[in-house]
C-alpha cells in the first residue's frame, strides 16, 4: 500500500535513469575498448586492460587497454600525419566540423550523461545539465573562432601536435575544454583521459567519427599516468595541456622544462567562499551548496573554503546545516538527488584522512543525520568549523564533500583572509552592496570570481588559476592563445644536453665574483670620449626601490669593449640583491597607491615621460651602445630610436588593454579583466643592450606590474645607465629594480624566490631549460628564449600581442543582474 | 482546519527586521530552477503526492458570471474530485479524498455553505476590495464580516499595494491587523500580497514579514488577477520568509500559491519547493493551500496515467 503511506508522509521515491542505451554502447563493443588512433579502434597485439568500474555499484563497466610506448607513438604519429592537412584546412571548414561535433553531443545528449553518471559517480541532474550542455557550448563556441581564424587572427599560426591530459572530475567537460580550441586553430591533438573514467571520452571519440572529422585530428588514448608521461615527454609533441593535482602539474612543469613545449596547466584550488553581513544568507547558503556539493566536491574550483563575517556567522552556519540536512545523497542515476558517489575508494579514503585531520585540528564536525546508500562509494556532505588558518584543513584541498568555515571582521580582513592561499583559482563574494561586491572582486587574487553566484561556466569566458593553480586559459578569446603561436615564430628546438644540465641543477648559476683587473690587462675607456686621462670614477650601483645602492657583496665586475677593452664596471649582484629588490618590487605594490591601483593614464604619462628623457639623452645612449657592442654609431642610434619608439608604444598599451566584456550565457555582466601578474623577474638578452631592456620592461610596467630587470649580462651599461632616466621620470619606487651581475646566478634566486609571479628569461637554452624547471616550486609563469634570438628591431618581434599576454593574467568576474 | 494546529497571533511590528531583509533576484532564480531538477518525484510517490496535492486546493471560481449553479457544479467536485474507480485502483477510497476549500467572491458564500453541507469542507471567501483593494477601508473591513456571517471559514483578503510600493510598512502592518481582528476566532485568515503588483523580491519579502507578524495564518501570492501570479521564485522567497518566521517566533504560517498553476507538473515543484525550504508539514492542506480550478483535472488525469498507464482523455473527468 505504499501510495496510501507516502500519501500520508510524503516521503521521497527513487526516480532512476534508465542505464539502458549505456549498457546497450557498452555490449556493442563487448565491453572492451581499443584506443582510438586515426578515427579507428586500435588494439595492441598483447593488450593489457584496466578495467572501469560504477563507484556507486562496484560493478565493473568495461575494459579499456593501456597503452605502451608503441600506442603512444602510433597516436602522436597520426596527429602529426594529419596536422599538415588539418592546420591548412581554411578556417571555414574546420568549423563546419566543430559544429559538427557540437550537434552530434547534442544528438546524443542522454546517452554521454547516463555513461559520465555511471563512469564517473556524479548526479545524473549534473552531467545532464551541466556537464553535456557545456560540452556542446564550448564546441559552438570554438566552431566560431575556427571560422573567424582567418580572418581575425592572421598574425598566428598553430601549434602543432597537442599532448592532453584530463582529470576524473569532469570527463567530458574537460576534454571539451582541451579538443575545442585545439581543433578549432588546426592543431591535432592526442588526449588521454583519466584512469578511474575513461568510458565517455571513447564515446565522444565515435561523436568525432560520426561527425566525419579526418583521421588523426582527434586521437583518444587510455593509459596509466606512465602512458602519460610518454606522452608529454614525447619528442614530436609541440604542447601539452593538462588539467589536474598541483603536484601532478609542477611534474609535468619538470618534465617539459627546457623542450620548448608551450604548456598550460590547470591545478587545484581551495576557493574561498565570502559571504558579507549584507548577503542574502539563504541565497548564499543554496550558493554553497552549489560550490562544495556540486559533484561531490570533488571540483578543481569548489568553493571550499567559507569565510563569513563574524556578525552574521552562527546564524548563517545555523541556516547552512539546517539545509544540509535536506541533502540526498544516492545513486547518481536517481534524479531526485543532490549527491552521488565519490570516484574511487582511495579518493574516499582521502577525503575521510582529511576529516580526521580536521577533527585533530580541533574542527568540529558536522554531519546530518541523513541516509547513505548501503553499497558503493559515498561520503556524507561535512562541514567544519572551528578551525582557523593555521590549520592544514584549511589550507590543503581537499577534493571532496568537505566545507572549512572561518569568520572575519571586515572587507579588508576578509580579503586578506580569502589571498591567504597558494592557490588562486576562483572565489565567490556575497554581499547586496554592489561598491562592495565589486571592490572585492578586484582584490581577490584568483582567475574566476563569481559575484553572488558560484561555479558558473561558459565557453565565451576563460577560466584558469591566478599562482599554484596553474596558467593558461580555457574558454573565452583567451583560451585560444594556448593553442597558437605567432606567425613568425618557429617551435623553438632548443640545443643542450639535457643530461648534463639535468645533472648540472645544483651546479647552474653558482659564480664566483670578479677580481681585479690584472696589470696590463686593458685600460679604462668609458667609450664616451676616448680620454685616457685621470678621471672621476663612476661605477653604477644597483637600483632597487628608487635608490641607487651598492651592491649586497660589494663585489664589482668589469665590463669589457669588443676588443677586450675594459669599458666601465658594473655592481656583482648576488642574492641577497635580488631579495632586496624583490621587497622592493612588492613595496612598489602595496604602496598607496601601489602601482597596479593607479589608474592607466597615469602609467601611460610616466611611460611616455620616460620615453621623453631618453630622447633628450639620446646621443649618450648610442655612444654607449657603440662602445659596449663595437656597432657602428649610425646602428647604434637606430637602437635608441626604437627603444624610443617602443616607450610609446607601451605607453599607448597601458590604457588599451583592459579587458573585454564575455558573451556568456549568464544574464549580466560576465567581465573578462586583464590584471597584472605582480613582481616580474626579467633577464635582458645580450643582442640589444638597450632595447632589449626597454621592449620588456616597458610592457611589464605598463600593464601594471612591477619588476626586477638584470640587464644584459654582456652590455650592462645601457641598462644602468638607464635609472638616471628613470630617476628623473616619475617612476615610483620599486617599480623598475636594476640588479646587474651574472644572469644566471642572479636568475636563479629570482626564480627559487616563492614572491616571485612571473620570470622572464632571454639567455641561453640550458637556462631556459632550468628556468622552467625551477619555476614548478610555486607554479609561476615563465617567459624564456630556449636561447633562441629575436629580432628586437621588428615590432611584432620586439612589441606584439605576445607582450601583453605575458605581462597579464585573465580573471573573470560574473555579476549577475536584476533587481 | 484541525484544532491541533496553533493559529498564528499578532505581534508587534519589528521594523529592524524588515529592513533587514535582502533578497537576491538571480540567486533566487537559480535555486528555482534547479530544484525540480533535483526532486524528481515518479511513479508510487508521484502518484501519493498529486493525490496529497488534490487535498490541498481552494478550489476557485472568482468570475462576474458565477452564479447559483456554477458554484453547486463547483462544490460538486469539491466532494468528490476524484473519480471512484481511481481511487478504488489506488485502495484509497476509504479515505475521504476533498479538496481543502473552496473559494468564492462573498455574494456567493451562502450558495457554497449550502452545497457543501454535510462535509467539513470549509468556504473561503475573498474580501477587502479583492482583487485590487482600492476601496476605503471600513467597507473593506465590512465585506470580512458579511462573509464570516454567510458562513465563511477562511477569509483571503487582498492588501494594499500602495503601503508597500511607498515602503509605509506601519501602515500595511495596522490594516492587516485590523483585518486580523475582524476575522478573529470564526475565521482563519489567508493575505495575498499580489506580488505580481509588487517592485521586487525584497519587498515580497519584507511584505511577507509584515503580513505574518500582523497575524496572518497564511501568505498568499496572487489574487489571479494580476499579470504575473504564482512563480516560483515569488514562492521561494515568500517560504523563506515563513521559515524566517517561524524560526524566530515559532509560529507556522501556511502558504498559498494562486494563479497559473494548471499543470500536474508545476504541483510537484511546489511540493517539492515547500518540503526542501520548509518541511514535509508544509505539504499538508493545514499550512499549504493552491488556489486553483482546472488544475484538479490535470491532476485527476496522471492519476489516471498512473493506474492504466494510458494517457486520459481530459472529457473523462467530470467537470467542476
Amino acid at each position: 500500500m505504499s501510495v496510501l503511506q507516502t500519501f500520508e508522509h510524503l516521503d521521497y521515491g527513487p526516480a532512476p535513469e534508465s542505464p539502458a542505451a549505456a549498457e546497450a554502447w557498452l555490449d556493442d563493443h563487448q565491453r572492451k575498448f581499443g584506443l582510438f588512433i586515426n578515427n579507428q579502434w586500435v588494439t595492441p597485439l598483447e593488450p593489457k586492460y584496466y578495467p572501469s568500474y560504477n563507484p556507486a555499484t562496484g560493478e565493473k563497466l568495461a575494459d579499456t587497454v593501456q597503452a605502451g610506448q608503441a600506442e603512444v607513438d602510433a597516436a602522436v604519429a597520426a596527429a602529426r600525419q594529419a596536422l599538415d592537412i588539418w592546420a591548412n584546412t581554411p578556417g571555414q571548414a574546420r568549423a563546419r566540423y566543430l559544429y559538427a561535433i557540437a550537434r552530434n553531443v547534442q544528438k546524443h545528449h542522454r546517452l554521454l550523461a547516463v555513461l559520465e553518471s555511471m563512469d564517473n559517480g556524479k548526479p545524473i541532474r549534473e552531467s545532464r545539465d551541466i556537464d553535456v550542455p557545456l560540452l556542446a557550448r564550448h564546441f559552438y563556441y570554438y566552431a566560431g573562432w575556427a571560422q573567424l581564424m582567418d580572418t581575425e587572427l592572421r598574425d598566428y599560426q598553430p601549434v602543432g601536435v597537442v599532448g592532453q591530459i584530463i582529470p576524473w572530475n569532469f570527463p567530458l567537460l574537460m576534454l571539451a575544454w582541451k579538443i575545442a580550441p585545439a581543433i578549432a586553430m588546426g592543431n591535432t591533438i592526442v588526449l588521454k583521459p583519466a584512469s578511474y573514467t575513461r568510458l565517455s571520452a571513447l564515446l565522444f571519440a565515435e561523436i568525432v567519427a560520426e561527425a566525419g572529422v579526418p583521421p588523426g585530428v582527434v586521437n583518444i588514448i587510455t593509459g596509466s599516468s606512465q602512458a602519460g608521461t610518454m606522452l608529454v615527454t614525447h619528442a614530436d609533441i609541440d604542447k601539452v595541456a593538462f588539467t589536474g593535482s598541483t603536484e601532478v602539474g609542477r611534474i609535468l612543469r619538470r618534465q617539459t622544462a627546457g623542450s620548448g613545449k608551450k604548456l598550460s596547466l590547470e591545478l587545484g584550488g581551495k576557493s574561498p567562499f565570502v559571504v558579507f553581513e549584507d548577503a542574502d544568507l539563504d541565497g548564499a547558503v543554496e550558493g554553497v551548496v552549489d560550490a562544495i556539493w556540486f559533484n561531490q566536491g570533488q571540483v578543481c574550483c569548489a568553493g571550499s573554503r567559507l569565510l563569513v563575517q563574524e556578525n552574521v556567522a552562527e546564524s548563517f552556519l545555523n541556516k547552512l546545516k539546517k539545509r544540509m540536512e535536506h541533502l540526498r545523497v544516492g545513486d547518481p542515476l536517481d534524479k531526485c538527488i543532490d549527491m552521488g558517489a565519490i570516484v574511487d575508494q582511495s579518493q574516499w579514503n582521502t577525503i575521510d584522512s582529511w576529516v580526521k585531520i580536521g577533527i585533530r585540528e580541533g574542527g568540529e564536525v558536522f554531519q546530518p543525520n541523513i541516509d547513505l546508500p548501503k553499497r558503493g562509494i559515498f561520503y556524507p556532505p561535512t562541514l567544519i568549523t572551528n578551525l582557523e588558518p593555521a590549520a592544514e584543513a584549511v589550507q590543503e584541498e581537499i577534493f571532496g564533500p568537505i566545507l572549512v568555515s572561518l569568520t572575519f571582521r571586515s572587507p579588508s580582513e576578509a580579503i586578506e583572509l580569502a589571498n591567504n592561499t597558494r592557490y588562486g583559482l576562483a572565489a565567490s563574494v556575497w554581499s547586496e552592496n554592489i561598491n562592495l561586491a565589486l571592490d572585492v572582486a578586484s582584490k581577490l587574487k584568483s582567475g574566476s570570481v563569481w559575484v553572488n553566484c558560484t561555479n558558473l561556466f561558459d565557453g565565451a569566458s576563460g577560466f584558469g588559476g591566478y599562482r599554484e593553480s596553474g596558467f593558461g586559459r580555457e574558454g573565452g578569446k583567451e583560451g585560444l592563445f594556448e593553442y597558437l603561436r605567432t606567425a613568425w615564430q618557429e617551435r623553438p628546438r632548443p640545443k643542450f644536453d639535457l643530461n648534463a644540465a639535468s645533472e648540472r641543477k645544483s651546479s647552474w648559476g653558482a659564480y664566483t665574483p670578479a677580481r681585479p683587473t690584472p696589470p696590463g690587462g686593458g685600460g679604462m675607456d668609458d667609450g664616451m670620449d676616448g680620454r685616457k686621462s685621470a678621471r672621476i670614477d663612476r661605477t653604477p650601483k644597483m637600483y632597487i626601490g628608487g635608490k641607487q645602492v651598492r651592491p649586497d657583496g660589494h663585489y664589482t665586475r668589469a665590463v669589457y669593449g669588443p676588443r677586450g677593452v675594459l669599458i666601465g664596471q658594473v655592481g656583482d649582484g648576488n642574492r641577497k640583491d635580488i631579495r632586496d629588490a624583490v621587497e622592493a618590487a612588492h613595496a612598489a605594490h602595496t604602496a598607496k597607491p601601489g602601482w597596479a591601483m593607479r589608474h592607466a593614464y597615469n602609467r601611460a604619462q610616466v611611460l611616455y615621460f620616460i620615453a621623453e628623457n631618453l630622447d633628450a639623452r639620446q646621443d649618450e645612449f648610442a655612444k654607449r651602445i657603440a662602445a659596449m657592442t663595437g656597432r657602428s654609431h649610425k646602428s647604434a642610434q637606430l637602437e635608441v630610436q626604437a627603444a624610443i619608439e617602443r616607450l610609446f608604444t607601451w605607453a599607448a598599451w597601458a590604457d588599451k588593454y583592459g579587458g573585454a566584456l564575455q558573451e556568456t550565457t549568464l544574464r549580466g555582466i560576465t567581465v573578462a579583466v586583464n590584471e597584472p601578474i605582480g613582481v616580474i623577474g626579467i633577464a635582458c638578452p645580450d643582442e640589444y643592450p638597450l632595447l632589449g631592456f626597454v621592449s620588456l620592461m616597458a610592457p611589464a610596467i605598463a600593464r601594471g606590474n612591477t619588476v626586477v630587470i638584470i640587464p644584459s649580462q654582456k652590455h650592462p651599461l645601457s641598462g644602468t645607465d638607464f635609472y638616471q632616466v628613470l630617476d628623473t621620470s616619475d617612476v615610483p619606487p620599486g617599480v623598475v629594480n636594476i640588479v646587474t651581475g651574472d644572469r644566471d646566478h642572479l636568475v636563479k634566486t629570482l626564480i627559487q624566490h616563492e614572491d616571485v609571479d612571473a620570470v622572464w628569461y632571454f639567455g641561453s637554452a640550458e637556462g631556459s631549460y632550468h628556468v622552467e624547471y625551477e619555476s614548478a616550486s610555486n607554479m609561476k609563469r615563465t617567459w624564456v628564449s630556449y636561447g633562441i634570438e629575436r629580432d628586437w628591431l621588428d615590432p611584432y618581434q620586439g612589441a606584439g600581442h605576445e607582450f601583453l599576454h605575458e605581462a597579464t593574467q585573465v580573471k573573470n568576474i560574473w555579476v549577475p543582474t536584476g533587481e | 482546519m484541525p484544532s491541533k494546529h496553533i493559529r498564528n497571533q499578532t505581534i508587534p511590528l519589528d521594523l529592524g527586521w524588515v529592513m533587514r531583509a535582502r533578497v537576491n533576484r538571480s540567486a533566487v532564480e537559480r535555486r528555482v530552477a534547479t530544484l525540480p531538477t533535483r526532486r524528481a518525484i515518479k511513479k508510487d510517490w508521484q502518484a501519493a503526492w498529486l493525490l496529497r496535492a488534490v487535498t490541498c486546493i481552494d478550489l476557485t471560481t472568482l468570475a462576474g458570471d458565477d452564479t447559483p449553479g456554477r458554484i453547486r457544479r463547483l462544490c460538486a467536485k469539491a466532494r468528490q474530485p476524484v473519480r471512484p474507480d481511481i481511487l478504488t485502483a489506488l485502495e484509497i477510497s476509504d479515505h475521504t479524498i476533498h479538496v481543502g476549500a473552496v473559494c468564492v467572491y462573498p455574494s456567493r458564500v451562502r450558495d457554497a455553505v449550502e452545497a457543501l453541507r454535510g462535509t467539513d469542507i470549509p468556504v473561503a471567501s475573498v474580501a477587502t476590495g479583492f482583487p485590487a483593494g482600492q476601496t476605503p477601508l471600513p467597507q473593506r473591513i465590512a465585506e470580512i464580516e458579511q462573509a464570516i456571517e454567510a458562513g465563511a471559514k477562511e477569509i483571503d483578503v487582498v492588501i494594499t499595494r500602495t503601503h508597500v510600493l511607498t515602503g509605509n510598512w506601519q501602515a500595511l502592518y495596522d490594516e492587516i491587523r485590523q483585518f486580523r481582528q475582524t476575522c478573529g476566532e470564526a475565521a482563519h485568515m489567508k493575505t495575498i500580497l499580489a506580488t505580481g503588483d509588487l517592485a521586487t523580491l525584497k519587498q515580497v519579502y519584507q511584505a511577507s514579514l509584515v503580513a505574518m507578524m500582523a497575524g496572518s495564518d497564511f501568505i498568499k501570492t496572487s489574487t489571479g488577477k494580476e499579470s504575473v501570479n504564482a512563480t516560483l521564485e515569488f514562492g521561494l522567497v515568500m517560504a523563506r520568509a515563513i521559515r524566517e518566521f517561524w524560526e524566530r517566533t515559532g509560529s507556522k504560517v501556511g502558504f498559498k500559491p494562486a494563479g497559473g498553476i494548471s499543470h500536474a507538473k508545476q504541483v510537484l515543484a511546489w511540493q517539492a519547493l515547500m518540503r526542501e525550504e520548509l518541511g514535509a508539514d508544509w505539504q499538508m492542506p493545514e499550512l499549504l493551500r493552491i488556489g486553483a480550478s482546472g488544475l484538479l483535472t490535470d491532476l485527476e488525469r496522471q492519476l489516471y496515467h498512473y493506474i492504466t498507464g494510458r494517457y486520459a482523455a481530459r472529457h473523462h473527468m467530470p467537470m467542476g
